[in-house]
């Protein structure tokens, strides 16, 4: 049943790509009626099946790395619903879209389901940092969304070469201070993240904590490079999707070392 | 009854064969000469255009003596290039017409207004009635439809509205940008005004002569800053508008990179409208600054056009829909006209007056 609830949420997403694809080619584009819909009732499917996850976990649905990218996927559909409509940047659930569906699909067609009998109980300080740290991540990746929308906006500027797509992208400075709010919003959720972490109780994998503060490291220099004014717009904007980029890797590594510690 | 559109535009007529007709008619004229039912004169610097109803078939040439009423000569010895469509033809001919189909510049809007002028024009003097009403109601529908659902009127395609359409795109709301006009030629003060429609309200004007300057401040409600001192403004300006008449480059990579130090967070948009150009080609590789000369807008305007007309099948479309729906609408078999001759029945003046 979770799975179905899953499923209909995928194709939820899947007909924002296709109505964006076909509407970019045609160069008809009007986001805001059908991407929201779409995005909106595929996080209604998405919250439902870990809703009902949870329920037969008993516990926050972030066991397995099935669990995590279908958690990752909707803290990026729920930092959309929440911001993306707010900055009214237009485009940018043609850009979440496709995002979330990679995330999805990637989850229903991998192996990656395994069901371990968890032999810890349930420590609420550990699911508070792992489900926090996650929706930090949907920030991250919407910084993300929009450092790649910033930069091809700034490329079709700077060549002169305006494309049909470049009429339905939001205006560079708009991007930009979307991109720093969803930046320091990430980083804000992400600190409260690895600060939980040491209230775990549990002894973490040395390699996971040095990553993780590099990585608020990294998110840290960018902030108080944009705070200073020491890095142009630009580089933010790189900075954002190469930022992400790392913090996928480290979710990737968290979830795999996790999940060989739990084999038997 | 007959439904008909006679006429001339840029298609097939050049601009003096177009005044020859243009002013000499009015709708009423046309009505009283012609015969006709109904009648609307539409006349823009691209087109003069007839669109009238009649019992029974009036002539072209009936029609081009109207139009040359005032002037000597004689409509059968001269034989311009009118065009004619009747029924379904002129209903697909004006809707293509009020959606910029047929316009010289695809997509433009200006025509939209135009023929709303010419119906309010022809209404008042009574000479539109119930068909022509509705037959222009529909148009207008179909144009905001058009306009609505394809990107036909989509991008800038003129020197003043590229430039104000990429500032746009870069800044979102002009109401907090900068801006310093340098040289106060006539393109500077239209791009200007453009600007300043948009909500642009700190503007500054530096001319090597302060008068002029002065006197383009006045005009668009800026202030005048002195020629020596313009290079400084960069500092805090966001949108450069250059077109002196400078031999020499004025802002170079030099000049400009100790100022974008103190404003690494602010893009500039430079736009450099002079020939010979006035900024170094090379600016444009500085980071945050976007240079575009004459060449570059006129490429983003000619790229305007391709995107324009792309759309034009969509929006085709889109009228041929509402020309099927429209004549069956109007046809006497129709159970729409049914309905409608039942509501004539209550009392065509009553539905005139409600409708018009």
């Amino acid at each position: 049943m979770d799975r179905y609830l899953l499923i209909a949420s995928t194709i939820c997403f899947l007909a924002a790509v296709v109505h964006t694809a076909v509407a970019l080619r045609a160069g008809v584009f009007h986001p805001m009626r059908f991407n929201f819909f779409a995005i909106g009732l595929g996080f209604i499917f998405q919250t439902a099946f870990l809703s009902i996850r949870g329920h037969q976990l008993g516990r926050c649905p972030i066991t397995n790395l099935f669990e995590v990218f279908i958690f990752l996927a909707w803290s990026v559909a729920l930092i959309y619903i929440l911001v993306g409509s707010a900055y009214r940047l237009s485009l940018m659930g043609a850009f979440t879209a496709p995002l979330v569906l990679l995330l999805q699909g990637f989850a229903l067609i991998a192996p990656i389901d395994t069901r371990h009998r968890l032999n810890v109980p349930v420590n609420s300080w550990l699911e508070f940092h792992a489900s926090i740290s996650l929706v930090a991540y949907g920030a991250f990746a919407l910084a993300c969304i929009a450092g790649v929308m910033y930069l091809l906006q700034e490329r079709q500027l700077k060549t002169h070469q305006l494309h049909s797509i470049f009429y339905h992208l939001p205006p560079l400075t708009n991007l930009f201070a979307a991109i720093t709010r969803l930046l320091w919003c990430g980083f804000a959720l992400y600190t409260v993240g690895i600060v939980s972490g040491f209230f775990t109780g549990h002894p973490l994998p040395r390699i996971q904590v040095v990553a993780a503060i590099l990585l608020w490291l990294l998110y840290a220099a960018i902030l108080q490079g944009r705070h200073l004014k020491w890095l142009a717009p630009t580089r933010v904007a790189a900075l954002s999707v190469i930022g992400f980029s790392g913090a996928l890797a480290l979710l990737w590594g968290i979830t795999f070392t996790a999940e060989l510690h739990q084999v038997p | 009854m007959n439904v008909f559109c006679i006429g001339l535009s840029h298609h097939t007529a050049n601009v003096a064969t177009l005044e020859q007709f243009a002013g000499n008619a009015t709708a009423e004229s046309i009505v009283r000469q012609a015969c006709c039912t109904e009648a609307l004169l539409l006349t823009t610097c691209n087109r003069v255009e007839v669109y009238a109803v009649s019992d029974k078939r009036v002539s072209t040439d009936e029609i081009t003596s109207c139009l040359m009423a005032k002037t000597n000569r004689n409509a059968h010895n001269y034989a311009p290039p009118f065009y004619r469509y009747e029924d379904s033809k002129c209903v697909q001919h004006l809707f293509r017409v009020a959606s910029g189909l047929d316009s010289m510049v695809v997509g433009e809007s200006e025509i939209l207004g135009q023929a709303k002028k010419a119906y309010e024009s022809a209404r008042t003097s009574g000479a539109v009635g119930p068909y022509l009403h509705r037959l222009f109601q529909r148009a207008f529908r179909v144009a905001k439809q058009v306009r609505t659902h394809t990107d036909i009127a989509r991008g800038a395609v003129s020197v003043g509205s590229v430039a104000v359409e990429l500032a746009q795109r870069i800044f979102g709301k002009l109401s907090e940008c900068k801006v310093l006009v340098l040289g106060a030629g006539e393109t500077s003060e239209r791009t200007a005004r453009a600007l300043v429609s948009r909500g642009v309200t700190d503007l500054r004007v530096s001319n090597r002569s302060l008068d002029r300057a002065r006197e383009l401040a006045q005009m668009v409600g800026g202030q005048t800053v002195c020629f020596d001192d313009w290079a400084a403004q960069c500092r805090e300006i966001d949108i450069l508008l250059t077109s002196t008449s400078s031999e020499t480059l004025l802002l170079t990579h030099d000049i400009l990179a100790p100022m974008l130090r103190e404003r690494l967070d602010r893009p500039l948009f430079i736009i450099d409208i002079a020939v010979p150009r006035d900024v170094d080609p090379n600016v444009n590789e500085m980071e945050g600054v976007y240079l575009y000369d004459i060449d570059s807008i006129r490429a983003v305007a000619e790229q305007s056009l391709v995107l324009r007309r792309q759309q034009i099948a969509a929006a085709e479309a889109i009228i041929a829909d509402h020309v099927v729906e429209f004549v069956d609408s109007i046809s006497p078999g129709s159970s729409r006209m049914s309905q409608t001759t039942e509501h004539s029945s209550l009392g065509e003046n009553a539905l005139r007056a409600s409708e018009l």
